[in-house]
């Protein structure tokens, strides 16, 4: 391979990252930054298949580029939610800290090193400081995530976003012009006043010309684990109905799961209770469709 | 004064059954504090900030007390508690004149949870004229775009500019209370409600999940930084009970926010279940206090003083 185009560009930071993915909603807490972890977990494991506990190379990795040995996908999340970054939080790595020689360096998840985030929560002395910040000082946060951090020779790059459509959408898409942005995967939850939002964030992507890769309906239905009846809590169908109104593709629903919210909480044991539950095969099938 | 002699007669309206009344009301309105003439400590504040650069705090022309509904973690049912008890306070003294303010510019529930649309109409003083539902006044952003689906892409200097305009520019007229629906963050407007008007207490909605309580410290943090006062926590969506099987599962995790009001030294003022009910009244436009005043949903709430 050419030395020049391995060679990180310092005036194109993030040119030699393949894919940028934004999770982006409109709506608070639907979940962007629960399925963007999941999906950056699943993404770093999507190389590998486990036959008889011999791990093969499987084709996607000649598709990404990589034609021998076993493949390598590294993986970076940017929390780009300045006011409440809930990544650090999520992924038990609250208590690292980023460092900074020439540039920050992300923190990563994982022992092989597959795995890094960026987050204004490895920048506070104390968790539950508040981050206060009007526009300007966001959008220079934003700008130094995006071009002042060593990020590795990702393979993709998620950033998970705040709600609505301001300062940090605004300079997000500014500064990602000139990269490999495949999109923004949309989530939502199934009722009204959810959806609502999301068709604004949906027109935002269309003025400004980014792709949608498509919408996510999660939180879509409980089934109670005593009786197994299922009940639309936040009415089930309002994210699929979205998408086939507005003619962009639907990714999959995500049911209600308590195990995600326990892991979130830092029970590291509910991340293997999580993966064996159905909710875990929802976000499979998303992975697939993206990779896809 | 007259703020103490309300609080003496809500406390005599125990006919009301249900607890959302009494929780809101009893607790919120008894929490703030009473009206007082500017005095020289007041002055001496309003110095201090004019040295620091701050602009000056002025009073909304009309409205008596300002109650902000906020959280700092989006998603968590602050406009359905701002919504549920704005119509509380409305309900338990009807003689109370409130009004709810929607200051999420880039994400407005309220015109879907109140069911009203726009446009607005401008006085003869050229203000906006609020929308009225269940007699309660409302602005929101959402009655001023004219497609529903256009979004608000603008930077925090416009969210500045927009927000003066739905607190100076609105006719909100004489009112008891107005309840400000927050977005979620601590952001521009957070800071531009705080730094411009009174604030009689926020109101802080979180449910029990870490990753929210995370939020809701934030936000807790950012209120008493700008002094204003915090009357206390919320708890939403704290259990769900199986329809079929009574089955009681704590989806979003246990009394998280009971162990943030402990450690912040806050009174839990309300425990919210979640309940399909109050998703499927808030889609309609018809709040669940206004629909099913007496359900057993409602009356559900705990109340921990």
């Amino acid at each position: 391979m050419d030395h020049m185009e391995t060679k990180k560009n310092v005036e194109r930071p993030l040119a030699f990252v393949k894919h940028i993915i934004l999770i982006m909603s409109g709506k608070g807490g639907v979940g962007k930054s629960t399925v963007a972890v999941h999906l950056a977990l699943r993404l770093k494991n999507a190389g590998f298949k486990v036959i008889r506990g011999v791990r093969t190379v499987r084709a996607k990795i000649r598709y990404l580029g990589i034609t021998e040995g076993i493949g390598n996908i590294l993986v970076g999340l940017l929390d780009a939610d300045l006011c409440g970054p809930s990544i650090p939080t999520m992924l038990n790595i609250e208590q690292k800290k980023s460092k900074f020689s020439k540039n920050w360096e992300p923190v990563f998840v994982d022992m092989e090193q597959r795995l890094c985030v960026m987050s204004v929560g490895f920048l506070l002395t104390n968790r539950n400081d508040a981050i206060i910040l009007r526009g300007p000082k966001k959008n220079a946060t934003i700008k130094q995530f995006l071009n002042d951090v060593d990020w590795p020779d990702l393979d993709y790059l998620i950033i998970d976003m705040p709600p609505g459509t301001s300062d940090e959408h605004i300079s997000v898409i500014e500064n990602l012009r000139e990269y490999n942005l495949d999109g923004a995967l949309l989530i939502t939850t199934p009722q009204a006043v959810a959806t609502g939002d999301v068709r604004r964030e949906l027109s935002f992507c269309k003025k400004t010309v980014i792709p949608i890769i498509g919408i996510v309906e999660n939180m879509s239905g409980f089934v109670c684990p005593y009786c197994q009846e299922c009940t639309n809590i936040f009415s089930k169908g309002g994210g699929e109905f979205l998408a086939n109104q507005l003619e962009v593709p639907f990714l999959g629903r995500i049911p209600i799961c308590p195990q995600i919210s326990r892991y979130q909480d830092g029970h590291a044991e509910s991340l293997k209770l999580f993966s064996q539950t159905n909710e875990a095969d929802s976000i499979e099938a998303i992975v697939k469709k993206l990779v896809k | 004064m007259a703020l103490t002699v309300c609080s003496r007669s809500f406390i005599n309206r125990s006919r009301f059954s249900s607890l959302v009344y009494s929780y809101f009301n009893k607790n919120i309105v008894q929490m703030l504090p009473p009206c007082q003439a500017a005095s020289n400590s007041t002055k001496d504040a309003d110095q201090s900030r004019m040295q620091r650069g701050l602009p000056k705090k002025l009073p909304i022309g009309g409205v008596d007390q300002v109650i902000v509904v906020a959280s700092g973690k989006g998603g968590v049912g602050k406009s359905t508690t701002a919504v549920n008890l704005a119509l509380s306070l409305k309900e338990l003294d009807k003689t109370k004149l409130v009004g709810i303010l929607d200051a999420d510019v880039y994400g407005p529930s309220i015109p879907k949870m109140m069911n009203l649309k726009g446009p607005v109409h401008l006085n003869k003083q050229q203000l906006m004229m609020p929308l009225v539902n269940y007699d309660i006044k409302c602005m929101s952003m959402g009655f001023l775009i004219e497609d529903e689906k256009d979004p608000i892409v603008w930077r925090g200097l416009m969210v500045m500019s927009a927000i003066q305009r739905l607190l100076r520019q609105v006719s909100w007229g004489p009112l008891d209370y107005l309840v400000v629906d927050m977005p979620p963050g601590t952001g521009d407007v957070q800071l531009t409600m705080s730094q411009n008007i009174p604030i009689d207490g926020a109101v802080i909605v979180t449910t029990p999940q870490d990753v929210a309580l995370l939020d809701a410290r934030k936000g807790t943090e950012m209120f008493r930084k700008v002094e204003v006062p915090v009357l206390g926590v919320v708890q939403n969506m704290s259990a769900y009970e199986c329809p079929k099987c009574g089955h009681t599962e704590h989806i979003f995790g246990k009394d998280g926010a009971t162990n943030l009001a402990k450690e912040m030294n806050l009174p839990i003022i309300g425990d919210i279940p979640l309940h399909i009910k109050i998703r499927e009244t808030s889609d309609s436009g018809a709040p669940i206090i206004v629909s099913h005043p007496n359900s057993s949903q409602v009356t559900k709430v705990n109340f921990v003083i």
